[in-house]
């Protein structure tokens, strides 16, 4: 065994000059390591950066048989018929009402349903209520779907029932262009909100118990007491949080709106990532679909960059 | 004074419980929603829809029945069994070593990794690149299409990668001392102190898996490799039913009730495992690695 000869990294003294020789030795020294590696070094080679080396395609006129290489280029002519169309300025509104909609009434709702969990004295209670209150989030949209069938169907759907008892008329909630984006918006709160109050109470805990105390001796009711403690002592996780969330703002649902939409509703339902799927794969406008995702993916990109930095001046803290 | 504090305290707290009960029912009437429709027996649903509160002794299994006799349900089952299983041992297989290795402060070359991983957690180009890799390489009607590539998630990768860079640095040395080499560290000493981090990001990746119905949508073609998700929502769409079961006039249940009946089928392996999920994220793990 050559290791065991060979001195340990403390031991090599660190202010020592660079040397390739040295550089090698480590490496030599790390080989079982490097060797452990190499089957998800190959793996993101192949997955994660043959997707990127496809994506070109958004800068060339594919063409199957000529490949992605052979095919001809075409310069950034697909984004300009993307950003021209009449589509995009409806991909882009619904793509972002419904982010926008998804955090300004989801995420206020989970900051006071982790401030209930947390000021709650009935413990046994609070601890059954986070038990269920997760529980959506490990659930598919398909299941959902089905949940959504049960509760808004028009012909047994419970809330069309308790509409009918008052003497109204039935509503296809799924199919009609006036509630299908409630439907997206609510349905995301009702999986999400629970689930999401477990990095607002990780928070609360963190909060020192000393200032409570305080609280109490100088007097101060239960809402002072949320109003003065626990809303600031929060304060830069939901700054933390809204921030990330702006970062991806462009990431809408795309697997809640693929199982919930349908022909009449893709006006006001179809997001970007939507419309790449049914544009690339079942058009087969490869290059322009292409297009429009890596467009999609380089705002991204500067929006998490953006957002990373502000969270970083502002919170002190590093997304990433 | 103190009284008065006390009784406000009171009244908050009876607040709370009532606002906390009203979240509560609406997050259970829609299960509960679903489990009546899916034990409704046939002459009540005809005669007055889906009841509110159903008796016990009235409940019927035959939907259940209904479902499960048909080939393609338990069919579907297994499939996405495998699919979980195969994913999840593929993904930790992937991500473990990986995470390890980022974690490893004195690795040549650790930076231009991490940078090279982390540029694919913030660019990706969508869908149609990968849509075309898979296709290219063949993978259509195979479950490797389906695992592959989401195999390796950057976010599980840095969760995990923290909690390694948090083991005693001592440990390690003392086994390097001994004579191991980085394999025999890892296998020895690190991974049996990792137990909770493996746990958590197994159950994540197993939740995923069990979940996905998109690529599964979208490269297998063949009926008969169909996992749960994708067989539900066919079932959930469709409006014939003579595909998935013997549904006719003579069918012994509502169309509602095999669709609730088939959504119940879906959750419940969810539901044996979801103690198990929840005892893991409530003792912090998760939050640590998040808070990271």
């Amino acid at each position: 065994m050559t290791a065991k000869i060979l001195p340990l990294p403390s031991e090599i003294p660190s202010t020592d000059k660079f040397t390739i020789r040295k550089l090698l030795h480590t490496m030599w020294r790390q080989r079982w390591l490097y060797f452990l590696m190499l089957p998800t070094l190959i793996y993101f080679a192949v997955f994660k950066y043959g997707p990127l080396w496809n994506a070109q395609i958004a800068f060339k006129d594919f063409k199957p048989l000529l490949g992605v290489w052979g095919s001809p280029w075409a310069g950034f002519e697909h984004f300009e018929t993307f950003i021209n169309s009449f589509y995009f300025t409806e991909l882009m509104t619904n793509t972002i009402i419904f982010s926008v909609a998804k955090l300004v009434l989801g995420l206020p709702l989970a900051v006071i349903l982790a401030i209930a969990l947390h000021e709650t004295w009935f413990l046994r209670f609070r601890t059954f209520v986070q038990t269920m209150v997760y529980l959506p989030h490990f659930l598919s949209w398909v299941i959902m779907y089905g949940v959504l069938l049960v509760i808004l169907s028009p012909g047994n759907g419970l809330i069309n029932e308790i509409i009918q008892s008052f003497g109204g008329e039935p509503i296809a909630f799924l199919t009609s262009p006036h509630h299908f984006r409630w439907v997206v918006i609510l349905s995301d709160i009702w999986k999400e909100t629970g689930w999401s109050t477990i990095l607002y109470l990780a928070a609360l805990l963190a909060i020192s118990p000393d200032l409570y105390e305080a609280a109490a001796v100088d007097g101060a009711t239960p809402v002072q007491r949320i109003w003065y403690i626990s809303l600031p002592g929060i304060l830069p996780v939901i700054v933390l949080v809204t921030l990330l969330r702006l970062g991806h703002i462009l990431e809408a649902g795309f697997n809640q709106i693929f199982v919930l939409y349908s022909v009449p509703v893709y006006s006001v339902g179809d997001i970007i990532d939507t419309w790449v799927f049914r544009q690339g794969v079942l058009q087969f406008q490869f290059s322009l679909a292409t297009a429009v995702g890596f467009f999609k993916g380089a705002i991204g990109l500067v929006l998490i960059l953006v957002s990373n930095r502000i969270a970083k001046r502002w919170a002190q803290q590093s997304i990433y | 004074m103190l009284h008065s504090r006390t009784r406000d305290a009171v009244f908050f707290q009876v607040g709370l419980a009532v606002f906390l009960t009203i979240i509560l029912l609406i997050i259970l009437i829609p299960f509960w929603r679903v489990i009546v429709t899916a034990f409704v027996p046939l002459e009540i649903y005809t005669r007055e829809g889906v009841p509110f509160f159903l008796p016990p002794t009235q409940w019927t299994a035959e939907a259940f029945t209904q479902l499960l006799g048909h080939s393609l349900f338990p069919r579907a089952f297994f499939n996405s069994v495998v699919i979980t299983l195969l994913g999840t041992a593929i993904s930790l297989f992937l991500t473990v070593p990986l995470a390890y290795g980022l974690s490893t402060r004195n690795l040549p070359g650790r930076k231009l990794i991490m940078t090279l991983v982390l540029f694919t957690y913030l660019f990706s180009p969508g869908l149609i690149p990968v849509y075309l890799l898979i296709t290219g390489m063949k993978l259509t009607n195979n479950y490797l299409a389906i695992i592959l590539p989401p195999a390796v998630s950057v976010y599980n990768t840095l969760v995990m990668m923290s909690f390694f860079e948090g083991l005693p640095e001592d440990l390690k040395e003392a086994a390097r001392l001994d004579g191991a080499n980085e394999l025999q560290v890892l296998w020895n000493v690190v991974l049996p102190l990792s137990k909770p981090i493996l746990l958590t990001i197994g159950l994540f990746y197993a939740v995923y898996f069990w979940n996905e119905f998109f690529t599964p949508i979208l490269y297998l073609k063949d009926a008969d490799l169909l996992p749960l998700p994708v067989l539900l929502r066919n079932i959930l769409i469709s409006a014939s039913f003579n595909e998935y079961v013997e549904y006719d006039a003579f069918s012994s249940s509502s169309l509602e009730s095999l669709k609730a009946a088939g959504v119940l089928i879906t959750m419940i392996p969810m539901f044996l495992v979801y103690p198990w999920i929840q005892r893991y994220f409530t003792k912090g793990t998760l939050v640590g690695g998040v808070k990271e």
